[in-house]
């Protein structure tokens, strides 16, 4: 190397433009920029648009807990639908679910048998996956399939106390989703409708 | 020596210093209690601002911006005016970088606790501490840049140098684009390609750089003896500068992400493994004929473990980015071993490392005892490699679990025994830890001398 170079590369300039800026950048827009171009064509779907159709998990919660459920929604429509699929989103991430819950089928290691059909990138393509929520760890299954494999009242039971239905189980209890009597709040309707909701779309 | 006491802001380091040793403990401390959920003896279950889940990013994020981001400040905040020759911008910046960082850490425990966590792996900071954290660290840059541009206008920089300026804009961008892009813009697979490397970039961009830039300091510096080899330095620092940016999807394999993009970071992640080589063979070879001072030479020792530790983890990182071992590891606790001997077994052992040479300096005393030196390092040491042990082999066994379709919660239940080692071991690291702490204490205690002698100078011969 001769010594212009070697001095050149050494000064905090070209340090900063280079290696600093302008690799980040290559990075950027191969690793990053790359996939959201690709992916650009699949429109985003809102949650109005998700919700536009309720299913019957809903409206199934709205007959078997009356009283929580009209003190909490009123009554199982499209719009709340939509405000409980957030609020069950915002309580899946400030509960940290998604540390130990992955959201996505892998194509190996025979996660199609055991979970269902593997995740395509088009299924993530909505409001409700901003930001995305695969998840980098299976402490516990993954949940991309979930909708329909549990009842509503499994559910109801297993986010009190899971291993009162799980035996075994070492996930943790969320009571403050329950009043004192142990009846459903708001919060419990909403996680239970957002994790109905995770694959029903592969359930028809 | 007048001069010298001007151009390093002691109360800065030592500020910084204690602040870190602090979220150390914290950070642990939510760490094994978080363990305690894997053994159903959770202590606090049933009430929500300590449920399992929340406590878990406490954990993380007490140690990445409390424990590392203070320990890192605390040691360029030495090495820079040191290298350079001339101090940092402002000692009042600093000060108020420093309180800024504290209550920001502080803001993001009370946060995350209250319920509003981000949903981004090591960026769980609430949204509405994330803006606050951009100008935080455009603070930082503001107040190393300086010395670091007068000194390139001198003569030709010096590899820590290198690092530390690539570091300090990198870790602007990475925390823009990682926090807010998938947050506010870009959902989905495309999302996660975002996060992926937000993930690593992190830890590749942030913590990595300046763990290094520091060694490259420290090192020659305690052996009195320069770098082995510019030319590996150059390879180490250009490669980790344009592979770490491209490899950080290796998080999300097999995943949705269009296939090109896992790939490359694949190729990335594997040649970033020959470039982290370049650099331990050049201060292995730095090191060599120093034997001795892994036995009396005490931040040495900190050093050595750490990069023989870091080139563990790294040779790890080759194997188990390929998609033939993703389809074994992927998502069980083999990815929690390798997390943890990276980000104890490494940077935290450097830092340590670092405090065990500046402590006597900062506070002008000597340490209160090398046998508390000597039970922090082992303690910390063998819990460390237990635990990277035990959470290896429960990931094997998780992953071979799931691949022949048993229950789902066998894979639970024969974890047990793994994770029971894991609490054991973390127990064991946090008395290490605890030890070395109650030494930085007890050396407070003992009378100065006056102007500041360093364990070097009492412990190694010649």
């Amino acid at each position: 190397m001769d010594a212009k170079t070697d001095i050149l590369i050494e000064r905090f300039g070209f340090v900063f433009i280079v290696a600093g800026v302008g690799f980040f950048i290559l990075g950027f827009i191969f690793q990053m920029l790359g996939p959201v171009l690709f992916l650009g064509n699949i429109p985003i779907r809102s949650v109005e648009e998700i919700a536009h159709e309720v299913p019957w998990q809903f409206r199934d919660l709205a007959e078997e807990y009356p009283e929580e459920f009209k003190r909490a929604f009123g009554s199982p429509t499209p719009e709340t639908y939509a405000e409980a699929l957030r609020l069950g989103r915002d309580i899946y991430i400030r509960e940290g679910c998604w540390h130990c819950h992955s959201q996505y089928v892998r194509p190996v290691a025979n996660e199609p048998l055991r979970y269902g059909p593997v995740s395509t990138a088009s299924e993530y393509q909505n409001e409700l996956q901003l930001p995305q929520l695969f998840g980098t760890r299976r402490v516990g299954p993954d949940l991309i399939r979930e909708a329909g494999v549990h009842s509503n009242d499994w559910h109801i039971a297993h986010f009190y106390d899971p291993p009162s239905v799980e035996p075994g189980s070492i996930m943790p209890g969320y009571p403050w989703f329950y009043d004192e009597d142990g009846r459903p709040k708001k919060e419990a309707l909403s996680i239970v409708t957002f994790v109905q909701w995770l694959g029903s779309w592969e359930r028809r | 020596m007048n001069h010298r006491g001007e151009l390093v802001y002691y109360n800065l380091v030592t500020a910084h210093i204690v602040a870190g040793v602090v979220f150390l403990v914290v950070g642990l401390g939510a760490g094994f209690l978080y363990s305690l959920q894997f053994l159903n003896s959770y202590p606090l279950g049933g009430v929500e601002f300590f449920s399992p889940g929340r406590i878990r990013m406490l954990h993380t994020n007490a140690i990445a911006y409390g424990w590392l981001v203070n320990g890192l400040l605390a040691g360029i905040y030495w090495a820079v005016p040191r290298i350079t020759g001339y101090p940092v911008l402002s000692r009042t910046l600093g000060w108020v970088i420093f309180f800024v960082l504290q209550i920001l850490v502080l803001l993001t425990a009370g946060g995350i606790l209250r319920g509003y966590a981000q949903a981004i792996e090591w960026g769980e900071t609430p949204l509405f501490v994330d803006p606050f954290i951009t100008l935080g660290l455009i603070l930082i840059a503001l107040n190393f840049i300086p010395p670091i541009l007068r000194a390139s206008r001198d003569a030709p920089m010096y590899v820590s140098l290198w690092y530390f300026t690539g570091a300090l804009v990198w870790v602007i961008l990475v925390y823009i684009m990682g926090n807010f892009v998938p947050q506010y813009y870009v959902p989905g697979a495309a999302g996660a390609a975002i996060v992926g490397n937000f993930i690593h970039d992190l830890v590749g961009l942030l913590v990595t750089p300046l763990g290094w830039g520091l060694m490259y300091f420290f090192v020659p510096v305690i052996l009195k003896r320069p770098i082995w080899s510019h030319s590996l330095s150059l390879m180490g620092f250009w490669g980790l500068a344009f592979f770490y940016p491209m490899q950080g999807l290796h998080h999300y394999m097999w995943s949705p992400v269009p296939m090109y993009v896992q790939y490359s970071a694949v190729v990335a992640t594997i040649a970033i493994e020959i470039v982290v080589t370049t650099v331990l063979a050049n201060f292995f070879l730095t090191l060599r004929g120093c034997g001795d001072f892994l036995r009396n030479n005490y931040p040495i020792r900190w050093f050595y473990t750490g990069m023989v530790f870091y080139w563990i983890t790294c040779l790890q990182c080759a194997i188990q980015v390929t998609l033939t071992v993703q389809k074994v590891i992927h998502f069980t606790d083999w990815v929690v071993g390798h997390a943890h001997l990276v980000m104890f077994g490494v940077f935290s052992f450097w830092l340590m490392g670092i405090i065990v040479e500046l402590w006597p300096r900062l506070t002008r005393r000597e340490w209160y005892s090398n046998t508390l030196h000597g039970w922090a390092y082992w303690l910390n040491t063998i819990g460390l490699t237990v635990m990277f042990l035990a959470l290896t082999m429960a990931g094997l066994v998780q992953g071979f679990l799931w691949w022949g379709l048993n229950p789902f919660m066998d894979s639970v239940r024969f974890s047990i025994p793994f994770w029971f080692v894991r609490t054991l071991s973390g127990g064991m690291i946090i008395a290490g830890v605890v030890l070395f702490v109650l030494n930085m204490y007890l050396s407070l205690q003992t009378e100065t001398t006056g102007e500041g002698r360093t364990l070097r100078a009492q412990t190694t011969a010649g």
